[in-house]
């Protein structure tokens, strides 16, 4: 059994204890003031830019616009967390706190319009929003803007493409220099008994294919946008909601997507266009970066990629251009900087068609000015960039709403998984999704 | 044949103790008592009670994060659209599932594992005792991520070792479907907390008194019979410690849900729906109504327990 033996305090233990609660609170007191500190010394601002993960190219890019600067500012690189959710969660919990040491944001192209109706984001420079709006995207230019003014500012654009093996198409009969449908894609897929790589995991990919069905059959998936989560009205019961979940579900169950479809990511769907059983796939553009950098590693033969094709977004309707999805970064200069107007200046340095191009060419993230892929470097490092370009023009973003969270967790909830979609799913993530924004049900 | 318990501690009383009153001695004890627990017991309430108590004020309330100056008293509203939710009352059944299996395999393994520690050979002990807790040092997190790798489709090596399996094979999918990733889940879960569970017990077989075992044996009592009649009921505090803190520890499962299947093909756990309100929805109020009656069930959960097994845990120290 055990015995507890009872512990005198020692000589002088009430000075060591006493010593102790100073020291621990004094701990506690530099933490939290180390904490709230925001880099205040010296006579040069320092701009903290909070950036999503990349491989290095935004801390250049911050160091040479710092540099540009002529020292009259210092930008300094601060990483969020690797996914979209975990950077806006980290970011909207710090802003709504006031936050003082955020200056700049990267945010997914989702974000906007919840950081600006929210009061997050400083005001743009009238003169500014209409110098970085020309030229630009049409529809990243959409995704910085929520009210009717540009609350963010556009810095690269993403796009998926459609990407075929060669080999394999041809052996299909499909002729890729025209426009291809999903119908066209799944029964060449069957043909050649090939995989159709697209993302059926229950996360945001699974809102990017949603969206880009539903614009490719001439809907939308907010079809009367308000600030007040009530009065939004939602299109996904519309007849192009229900032309697009036809298309989810029957790529679902072709037999062709491969066997962990409810549970692919963009990499998983790129390894499985690197295997042997591959045929076509929808997907950023990076995975052509990645590819290559696999050929120079020597993990995958040269000749894979050379049988790599690519061409816009397939159809869901043959006569109707397709409306490809768009991701990308853009930068927000928050409402609780000390340095707003230098945040902005920043911006203008950071999305220079330069340093854009260098972004492109050296982290594999594609631009958002369109005059970028003139340059003879990202030609000759893309040779898809012409359809990149043309992909990006045609664009659209994803719901622009500062109840995205609602919309995206709505939409995955039902469509999940995309086999299981029918008639109803349209009418039933409606109801879903507009009882969310009551405040009548869980989410 | 009856179970065989030592009778509780009788307490001497010292002789100089003034009648109905408590020593000096044990006055003092009492003293130092609160003066040593007396920090952490103020650190307890601030870090603990405090944060309940917002919680519970914040959950009579529509408020979201990002649009505080619309924030309205709603009473008891929150709790009324979370009862009344069918994806509330499905994620309860998830989180009661798993927490049955995983504490009933974990208390089975558990005792097993106990009884080979208690009764491996001195020298050996150590060595075992080390190896079986390792799972318990591995972060929940990075036990969920082996997991989730050593079971995905393109990175595990599961299905290529269980091909033998009827129904197994190279394109087997744990995550597309409810229950294979509930199993996955629930195997992960084991894994890691069965050493816990097994240290507890093993603390508990060590007041197993040798005088009852050698009683029993000398009247003839056979293994089975020595372990459900003598070492089973002299170990009952120690198995409602084990339970109870597991129970609850299980009840609140996230971070392997959130690694594995983020919620998909109905594996939401009531955490996991908090999670969601609170952190993903930013809805303060609807997250934190969640919370408190997550809070709630946890309390419940301790009571049933505490009532069930009729045990004081006071005496068992030997106290009044």
């Amino acid at each position: 059994m055990h015995t507890s033996r009872i512990a005198r305090p020692a000589r002088g233990g009430r000075r060591t204890r006493r010593g102790l609660i100073a020291a621990s609170a004094a701990a506690v007191l530099a933490s939290s003031l180390a904490a709230c500190g925001g880099g205040d010394g010296g006579s040069t601002p320092t701009l903290t830019w909070y950036i999503n993960p990349d491989s290095g190219g935004q801390a250049e890019i911050a160091s040479r616009c710092s540099e540009a600067s002529d020292g009259r500012y210092n930008i300094e690189v601060a990483q969020l967390p690797r996914t979209p959710e975990g950077q806006r969660e980290q970011l909207v919990r710090r802003l709504a706190a006031q936050d003082e040491s955020i200056d700049l944001m990267s945010l997914d192209v989702v974000f906007a319009p919840e950081l600006a109706q929210a009061g997050f984001l400083a005001p743009v420079p009238a003169d500014l929003a209409d110098r970085v709006s020309e030229g630009t995207f049409p529809g990243s230019v959409e995704s910085a803007t929520w009210d009717d003014e540009l609350v963010v500012i556009p810095f690269w654009a993403n796009t998926q493409l459609l990407w075929y093996r060669k080999s394999v198409a041809e052996a299909a009969g499909l002729d890729m220099t025209q426009p291809v449908t999903w119908d066209q894609l799944v029964a060449a897929a069957q043909d050649q008994q090939k995989i159709l790589s697209a993302q059926g995991r229950r996360s945001e990919s699974l809102t990017v294919w949603l969206t880009a069905l539903i614009e490719s059959a001439g809907g939308s998936i907010i079809e009367e946008n308000s600030t007040n989560p009530e009065d939004i009205k939602l299109g996904l019961a519309s007849p192009a909601g229900q032309r697009a979940a036809e298309v989810m579900h029957d790529v679902a169950v072709s037999g062709v997507v491969g066997p962990a479809f409810t549970t692919a990511s963009e990499d998983i769907s790129a390894s499985q266009f690197e295997s042997a059983d591959a045929g076509f796939m929808v997907n950023w553009p990076y995975v052509w970066a990645q590819a290559q950098t696999k050929v120079e590693a020597g993990t995958l033969d040269q000749s894979v990629p050379e049988d790599y094709g690519w061409t816009l977004y397939p159809r869901v309707d043959a006569d109707t251009p397709s409306a490809p999805p768009l991701g990308g970064i853009n930068l927000g200069v928050s409402a609780y900087s000390r340095y707003a107007d230098f945040g902005y200046e920043a911006t203008e340095c950071i999305t220079s068609d330069e340093n854009q191009a260098y972004y492109m060419n050296t982290n594999g993230n594609p631009a958002s000015s369109a005059a970028v892929y003139d340059d003879p470097e990202v030609q000759e490092v893309y040779p898809m960039a012409n359809t990149i370009r043309e992909s990006l023009a045609a664009a659209k973003p994803r719901p622009l709403t500062p109840y995205y969270s609602e919309v995206t967790g709505g939409i995955q909830r039902e469509y999940h998984p995309p086999a299981s979609v029918s008639d109803s799913t349209g009418q039933q993530a409606d109801d879903l999704i507009s009882a969310v924004l009551s405040g009548d049900q869980l989410l | 044949m009856t179970q065989t318990t030592l009778p509780p501690i009788k307490k001497n009383e010292p002789v100089s103790a003034p009648r109905g009153g408590i020593s000096d001695r044990s006055r003092a004890e009492r003293r130092l008592g609160w003066r040593l627990a007396g920090p952490a017991f103020a650190v307890m309430l601030l870090v603990t009670a405090y944060p309940i108590l917002q919680a519970v004020y914040y959950s009579l309330f529509n408020y979201r994060l990002t649009d505080p100056e619309n924030r309205s008293f709603v009473g008891l509203g929150n709790y009324f659209v979370i009862l009344s939710d069918s994806l509330w009352w499905q994620a309860v059944a998830v989180t009661v599932l798993i927490t049955v299996v995983t504490v009933v395999v974990e208390l089975v393994l558990g005792f097993a594992l106990a009884l080979v520690m208690s009764k491996a050979l001195s020298t050996l002990r150590p060595v075992l005792r080390a190896a079986i807790l390792i799972p318990y040092a591995v972060i929940t997190v990075v036990s969920a991520f082996s997991w989730r790798f050593a079971f995905n489709i393109t990175t595990g090596f599961v299905n290529s070792w269980l091909s033998w399996l009827p129904g197994i094979g190279a394109d087997t999918d744990w995550f597309g479907g409810k229950w294979t990733s509930l199993l996955v889940i629930c195997l992960s879960e084991i894994w890691k907390t069965t050493p816990f569970i097994s240290l507890l017990l093993l603390a508990g077989l060590a007041q197993v008194p040798d005088v009852l075992q050698e009683a029993a044996q000398v009247d003839g009592a056979t293994w089975w019979q020595r372990l459900w009649k003598v070492t089973i009921p002299n170990m009952k505090a120690a198995i409602m410690v084990a339970l109870l803190f597991r129970t609850l520890d299980a009840f609140r499962i996230f971070d392997s849900i959130f690694v594995m299947t983020a919620g998909a093909n109905g594996t939401e756990s009531v955490s996991f729906l908090a999670y969601r309100q609170t952190i993903s929805r930013v809805e303060i109020g609807l997250g934190s109504a969640v919370s408190v009656l997550l809070f709630l069930c946890v309390v419940l959960i301790a009571f049933a327990f505490i009532r069930g097994f009729k045990i004081d845990l006071a005496q068992t120290r030997g106290e009044k």
